[in-house]
């Protein structure tokens, strides 16, 4: 039951309707249009002529901010979005470091300061209702719903247009996928997404590493007091055995 | 001895200056945030304050674990002047690291919260808990000293009775930290230059680490025989070169092959600004230090060893700085220049180390007499 958008990059017309309804219902006053920032949750790119990318937190399936956060301050929750727990935070950024999509920004003008970024509309997703940007969405190109109903309405799409669309969902498999979902008329590449790595989290890079972490520290003491202890030993047995020789 | 305050007072002025505009900058820092005073951004969100005062903050720490190894568990008696001042250097650098990280953290007082908020699958979270743990035991480790000094004779023989511990736990949490450093960075797989990312990260600053505690310990020597004329063990400081010039020149063996196995080794002949750095950090950290030891004059002499050393401590320095830094500038295609105030503040730390050192081991009974 885990919720999702599907953006539709061939149905935007690029009215920026879910700038403004992001702004209003997230309270983002010192809003800026243009960049992602902490006061700006989500914006829309012109690419050429006529296509326009909005750009947002795509919610990874297996985010590498949550598994970056060392206190937990960020969650994936199971109802889909990612969201944020400010009481936690320390500010160490390493949540902005670890996001292949460079979507977590910094309140870097406030002394208390917040990671910001789209969390879902999480508290209307609990609501039962949309969040702002789809409802506000006066074209359908932000389709708000279950991943797996989205990844169906997605093929199918693709399949009845082909000529339409290029043959790839973003987001089905990118960083282990994601709960955003996007339909492109171009190569993705050229629209500013990254290549992503299929199948695969960010946070098994760092997991595999880190795993070892017991085995390393459990196995060097054992080890290094076992050195210690045969070291010593040969010691003190020459010494004892030079008393002895002098002894003679 | 004229001349010899004369400088101190010249150094003490240049600190001074430091401290005043260090200050000034902490309060802004406090008072307006992390934008007013660094040069920090969306795009950078860390720069000099992990890259150098954290990053190669604990790498310069890790002559603490790497003699008391030597001394302690390998049992060579004959370095064991070199403990006490390392382990001082190692705790000093530990509580600059900390400090440091009450600048850089945009909420430092919840600094506290990984200790009951757990994500184990973070390495953040390692971090932090490395730091703790072996701040911990460099207070248990140092606090010999100072049991010594007030002639506290029980505490201090209950402390000389668990040091093999102490020692074990330190090069445990040691290992971990300086490895761990390297594995933060293991989440960047695109956005880390090829040159620096590679899964073998967190074992090259476990490497690397290993390598320039030798030579910290080197350089420190040679500093406190200047500064308060302690004894000078030639032959133990060409025991340490060798070693740490064997341990780099081990690194850059395993780095290349890897480099070759990641197919990254094609990096090396493009004409860019990171292929000069990592040349550079080849240079300062192996061959520099190998071309000046073969010369017989510079290996005889405390102050050739010294320099050695030196150009060892400036090639981690590199490295780190290059892995933090540099080698995410070609992937946000923005270069990050620290600001006045955060080069400020970091010399005001770093100055304040210094200066703390010097005061204990003035005090304490920290270099064996001679």
């Amino acid at each position: 039951m885990s919720k999702g958008m599907l953006i539709d990059i061939t149905m935007c017309v690029g009215c920026e309707s879910c700038v403004y309804a992001c702004r209003e219902q997230n309270k983002l006053e010192k809003g800026d249009t243009g960049v992602l920032s902490a006061y700006n949750w989500t914006i829309v790119q012109q690419y050429g002529d006529e296509i326009y990318v909005r750009k947002m937190c795509m919610h990874c399936l297996h985010p590498a901010c949550v598994s970056a956060c060392p206190v937990g301050a960020l969650e994936k929750t199971k109802e889909g979005p990612v969201i944020y727990h400010p009481g936690k935070c320390m500010g160490c950024r390493y949540c902005m470091i670890a996001c292949p999509f460079k979507i977590p920004k910094y309140e870097w003008d406030n002394v208390n300061p917040k990671i910001q970024k789209c969390i879902m509309c999480f508290e209307r997703i609990r609501e039962g209702k949309e969040p702002a940007c789809a409802s506000e969405c006066p074209t359908g190109a932000t389709l708000f719903g279950e991943r797996e109903e989205l990844v169906k309405v997605a093929l199918e799409r693709i399949k009845k247009e082909p000529d339409k669309y290029v043959n790839h969902v973003y987001g089905l498999k990118e960083f282990g996928g994601t709960s955003i979902l996007f339909l492109a008329p171009v190569p993705f590449e050229k629209l500013g997404f990254p290549k992503g790595i299929e199948n695969t989290p960010l946070s098994e890079f760092t997991w595999k590493a880190l795993s070892l972490t017991p085995q390393i520290a459990i196995g060097g003491a054992v080890f290094l007091y076992g050195l210690w202890w045969i070291i010593n030993r040969r010691i003190e047995v020459s010494k004892s055995k030079n008393i002895e020789k002098e002894q003679k | 001895m004229k001349k010899l305050n004369l400088k101190l007072t010249f150094w003490r002025g240049v600190f001074l200056l430091i401290t005043i505009f260090g200050i000034l900058g902490t309060i802004i820092r406090f008072t307006k945030g992390l934008g007013a005073v660094t040069n920090l951004s969306d795009d950078f969100p860390w720069g000099l304050w992990i890259g150098f005062d954290v990053l190669c903050g604990v790498a310069l720490a890790a002559g603490g674990f790497t003699i008391t190894a030597i001394v302690y568990i390998f049992n060579l008696k004959k370095y064991e002047e070199l403990v006490r001042p390392a382990v001082l250097t190692a705790f000093l650098g530990y509580l600059f690291v900390i400090l440091a990280l009450l600048f850089d953290l945009g909420r430092p007082w919840n600094i506290w919260h990984p200790i009951i908020m757990w994500n184990p699958h973070s390495v953040m979270f390692e971090v932090g808990w490395c730091v703790m743990l072996y701040t911990a035991v460099l207070a248990g480790e140092f606090s010999i000293v100072v049991f010594e000094k007030f002639r506290l004779t029980r505490l201090y023989k209950i402390m000389k009775s668990i040091v093999i511990f102490l020692v074990i736990l330190g090069v445990v949490f040691s290992t971990l930290h300086q490895s761990s450093l390297g594995s933060l960075f293991l989440i960047v797989p695109e956005k880390l230059y090829p040159l620096w990312y590679t899964p073998l990260l967190p074992f090259f600053f476990f490497l690397t680490a290993v390598g320039v505690g030798l030579s910290i310990v080197v350089v420190e020597s040679y500093l406190s025989h200047r500064a308060f004329g302690k004894g000078l063990n030639i032959e133990i400081l060409f025991d340490l070169v060798k070693f740490s010039i064997f341990i780099m020149a081990m690194y850059f063996l395993l780095k290349i092959m890897d480099m070759a196995k990641m197919g990254a080794l094609s990096y090396l002949f493009q004409f860019k600004y990171e292929t000069f750095l990592f040349i550079l950090e080849f240079l300062f950290l192996l061959i520099i230090p190998m071309i000046l030891f073969s010369v017989e004059k510079v290996r005889t002499s405390e102050t050739g060893l010294f320099f050695i050393a030196l150009i060892i401590v400036m090639g981690v320095i590199l490295n780190r700085l290059n892995v933090s830094i540099t080698g995410f500038e070609s992937y946000t295609g923005y270069k990050y220049l620290p600001s006045w105030i955060e080069v400020m503040i970091t010399l005001m730390l770093v100055g304040l180390e210094i200066a703390i050192f010097s005061k204990i081991a003035q005090y304490f009974p920290v270099f064996k007499h001679r």
